[in-house]
């Protein structure tokens, strides 16, 4: 199972790259929104995946699954979102302002195509 | 603080003072309080004499950085008083020639004398430090005085390419100097040049010796404009004429030759120093002396002739470096050399100075320095017409002036050479005698040129800015002292053999120095003879000959470099380091975004590919790896089809929902890997975001992909599978290679019993790691904060305007 959770942490992160290398800013900020899932995914599997009782001492089990990565995930998704949040919103402004989303055109230069 | 240091800060000192009495005794030329100082510290030095006379020296040192062995020691010997002497003397000489040439109203006096006396210190500096680092910060201290004294006339052009030139290439040679006393003090472990010459045996040795030697040379070469590096040396002519006169001809460019006399104990047994020094001499000597015929501003041939002049300097130390291999006792014949180097050096610097000053002189009373303007001006100037010729004279060699004893001299040398049979100079030496002579030729030739096209034949009132007339009496007194002197040892050459040229050449050959006694100075008017006479006759007789026939022979000139001269290799190689950095910056400092990431991607793939690969880093062991279930094999199927969704929507809100999906799938694995509190997390976050974006978004134009090239796309594809792959890589051999277990235990066994709690993940959060909870609560106000300043706050183009008004 973590090896097939590393191939598809894998996949998030080429499609999170290859969303950021594109022009258009709306495609840059999804991939950032991948690249944060591929992390969180990451980090789960590195704390391992084998059975093991919901980290919840109630419910009496002789193992638990490692509480630790799940508390550094969870610091990192509200983080990842306030982070993803303000991006919104400046590139909303940004193409209130500048009337474009085109990287190419943000720069201030003629598209080379 | 012994009395030498208060000597070498002196100068530094009294810039301080400078300003002020330049402001407040402005009825006064400056010049005459700034006077007082070279004469003092010239009485000071002269109290030196009878020391170095009897060769012993006399060592000061303050603690600078005692702890890397840095201190500020001063150091005197034969040579460096003899330097110092020089320093001091024609400083004085130079400071009240400038009363007079510098006007008290139109310069900024104060600005000059600041300058020349951080020069004076920053000199005395260089020629009695005996640790080289001290020693390479007041040399760095003379190259920025140079630097502002050339350019003293700032808002000219030609001031300033003059010292910017100067300043590349003088500090590139300290620079340069810098690393070889690093290597020098690596491989003998101490700062200090007395000790460095101690173990000079040990260092020839060593396989660094060269690489040090070569930079310290460099060092020395700029300095002293040698070959390739003197063509700093004709723009800084642009100076005022003190200045030129000072630091051009007197003092500053043989700090080159003081450093190469100093390191000589230390590098003089390699044969690789007698060739290099010896032949750049000799080459450079040649070269100058006949580039400087073909100048017509006499400020230029005085230029070239002191480039020419230092290069004779610089082969006669060269060549003097054999005596320590053939030398017995009773046979001085290299020794010579060294000797006719140091009483050259003294020569130089006095019919250098007034040749300058006599200069300044012409250019101060016709208001030009143009040889083809000048002529006749014999009877109109008779006092300055008779210092030129006594310094000309003097620097073509001809007798009774010094430079004929010392031109004598280095003839002889030259042709000492041919019975050396070290350095495979049986083959090569007759090249030095021949060279010397082309090169005294043309010394000889611009030497008249300098006396008769000035003051002989027609005079051309009606070129002449000014009507031209004697100088004052105060602006001839350097002069005519300076022309004293090479008089006075021309006819007296003996005076200063044993109270300064002695001491000096011994401090430059001490291993030769037989104990307690002295090295045999005697210079003699009449040696009988010689071939050394023949050829001084030889240069005189054809050297006038050409001089007759220059019309007819100068045409050559036109011929001749022209086309590629170091000049303009300089500045060409200028333009293009300027191009060139240009280009290069431009070309990957695109603006785009795109070409950043792929930088930092393409170096994430390459370090880490590497690194795993060299490492053998990889590992894949799935034995400890949980087994897969049907649940997750599902959910990968999904995440994965919502993956490719997003990659080749065509629409705006197609990509935002699969983005939602996949948000949701993760949560969903949450679920299966029984992390309940991260999927509810999980699942309102990627609601609110979802909602987000559609918010966000409703403005903007359909999800355009920019009509995007497919070699383009083929290129993003390439970097972000290799992304890709590193990161799986980096995951499977992170997992395979688990080196300790977990410290879980401790939270899972304490959640209850030391902070009350049953949920762990929440007990972590808030109890065992509450401050990282605490910042992430920042970082959302910040978040918020920032959001709400970004959508309220509006300062545009054209001022402040707020959406509410």
């Amino acid at each position: 199972m973590e090896i097939l959770m590393c191939i598809v942490a894998g996949l998030l992160f080429a499609a999170a790259v290859y969303l950021m290398l594109s022009k258009s800013l709306l495609r840059i900020i999804i991939g950032t929104g991948l690249l944060s899932h591929g992390t969180h995914l990451m980090l789960l599997t590195m704390g391992g995946l084998k059975g093991g009782a919901v980290p919840v001492l109630g419910e009496h089990a002789s193992l638990y699954t490692d509480p630790i990565p799940q508390a550094l995930i969870l610091t990192a998704i509200v983080i990842s979102f306030g982070v993803t949040a303000v991006f919104l919103v400046i590139a909303y402004r940004a193409y209130q302002e500048l009337g474009t989303d085109n990287m190419e055109q943000m720069r201030g230069m003629e598209t080379d195509d | 603080m012994s009395l030498l240091h208060w000597a070498i800060l002196a100068p530094f000192l009294m810039t301080l003072f400078v300003p002020f009495i330049h402001k407040r005794a402005s009825v006064i030329h400056t010049g005459w309080f700034v006077l007082i100082l070279p004469i003092v510290l010239f009485a000071v030095f002269l109290q030196y004499l009878p020391v170095t006379r009897m060769n012993s020296s006399i060592t000061q040192t303050v603690a600078w950085i005692p702890s890397l062995d840095i201190n500020f020691t001063a150091y005197i010997d034969g040579l460096s008083l003899l330097f110092a002497l020089l320093i001091t003397g024609i400083g004085a000489l130079v400071v009240l020639y400038s009363v007079f040439y510098l006007s008290k109203t139109k310069e900024k006096l104060g600005h000059f004398y600041v300058y020349l006396l951080m020069f004076m210190g920053a000199m005395l500096g260089v020629v009695l430090s005996d640790n080289v680092i001290t020693l390479y910060m007041f040399w760095e201290f003379t190259s920025i005085s140079s630097f502002l004294l050339i350019a003293y006339w700032y808002d000219r052009e030609r001031s300033r390419y003059g010292a910017l030139k100067s300043m590349l290439i003088t500090v590139f040679g300290g620079l340069m100097m810098l690393g070889g006393f690093l290597v020098l003090s690596l491989m003998g472990d101490t700062f200090s040049i007395r000790e460095l010459a101690a173990q000079a045996l040990e260092l020839n040795e060593d396989p660094l010796f060269l690489l040090a030697m070569v930079l310290v040379l460099l060092g020395a070469f700029t300095k002293s404009a040698q070959f390739p590096f003197y063509i700093w040396l004709p723009d800084a002519m642009e100076a005022p004429t003190p200045v030129s006169a000072y630091l051009h001809s007197a003092t500053m460019v043989k700090a080159g030759i003081y450093l190469v006399a100093r390191f000589s104990p230390i590098f003089a047994l390699s044969g690789y120093w007698f060739w290099i020094v010896g032949a750049v001499g000799l080459f450079t000597m040649t070269w100058a002396s006949f580039n400087a015929v073909k100048q017509t501003d006499l400020k230029g041939i005085l230029a070239f002739s002191t480039v020419s002049q230092l290069g004779l300097i610089m082969s006669l130390l060269g060549v003097g470096a054999a005596s320590l291999h053939v030398e017995t006792l009773d046979d001085h014949l290299y020794t010579a050399a060294i000797i006719a180097a140091v009483f050259h050096l003294i020569n130089h610097a006095t019919f250098k100075g007034s040749l300058f000053m006599v200069v300044g002189i012409i250019d101060h009373e016709t208001g030009t320095r143009d040889i083809r303007k000048l002529g006749g001006l014999m009877s109109l100037m008779p006092v300055t017409f008779t210092l030129s010729v006594i310094g000309a004279f003097s620097m073509a060699g001809l007798p009774p002036f010094n430079g004929f004893l010392s031109k004598e001299m280095f003839f002889a040398s030259m042709v000492h050479l041919l019975e050396l049979d070290l350095f495979q100079m049986d083959t090569w030496a007759i090249l030095f005698p021949v060279m010397a002579w082309i090169g005294s030729v043309f010394t000889f030739l611009y030497s008249m040129m300098i006396v008769f096209k000035v003051f002989t034949g027609r005079f051309q009132p009606e070129k002449l800015e000014k009507k031209p007339h004697e100088a004052p009496i105060g602006m001839l007194v350097s002069p005519i002292i300076l022309a004293l002197l090479v008089v006075v040892f021309g006819l007296f050459p003996n005076l200063l053999s044993y109270s300064l040229i002695q001491p000096a050449a011994a401090a430059i050959v001490p291993a030769i120095l037989p104990p307690g006694g002295q090295l045999d100075v005697h210079i003699s008017f009449w040696h009988g003879f010689k071939p050394e006479l023949f050829m001084t006759i030889g240069v005189i007789v054809i050297g006038i000959l050409l001089y007759k026939l220059m019309p007819k022979w100068i045409k050559i000139y036109d011929y001749m470099p022209g086309k590629v001269t170091l000049n303009q290799f300089y500045n060409a190689s200028l333009y293009a380091a300027e191009r060139g950095s240009n280009a290069i910056t431009n070309a990957y400092m695109t603006g785009f975004i795109r070409s950043y990431l792929v930088y930092i991607f393409t170096f994430f793939i390459a370090l880490l590919g590497f690194t795993m690969w060299a490492k053998g880093a990889f590992h894949y062991d799935a034995s400890s790896a949980a087994s897969i279930g049907l649940y997750e094999a599902g959910l990968v199927v999904v995440l994965a089809i919502s993956i490719v969704t997003i990659l080749l929507a065509k629409s705006r809100l197609t990509s935002i929902i699969a983005l939602g999906a996949v948000g949701y799938t993760v949560s969903l694995f949450f679920v299966v890997f029984r992390a309940p509190d991260l999927a509810l997390t999980q699942l309102v976050i990627e609601t609110v975001s979802t909602a987000l974006f559609l918010l966000c978004f409703y403005h903007l134009p359909a999800l355009s992909r920019h009509n995007e090239k497919r070699r383009f796309q083929a290129g993003n594809a390439l970097v972000a599978a290799g992304v890709g792959v590193i990161v799986t890589l980096i995951g499977i051999s992170a997992h395979s290679s688990k080196f300790f277990p977990s410290i879980n235990e401790y939270y899972i066994e304490n959640t209850y019993k030391k902070a009350g709690g049953e949920n762990m993940v929440n007990v972590i959060l808030v109890d065992f790691r509450g401050f990282d909870t605490l910042f992430e609560i920042t970082v959302l106000s910040v978040a918020a904060l920032g959001i709400y300043g970004l959508i309220k706050l509006r300062i545009g183009k054209g001022g402040e305007t707020n959406e509410n008004q």
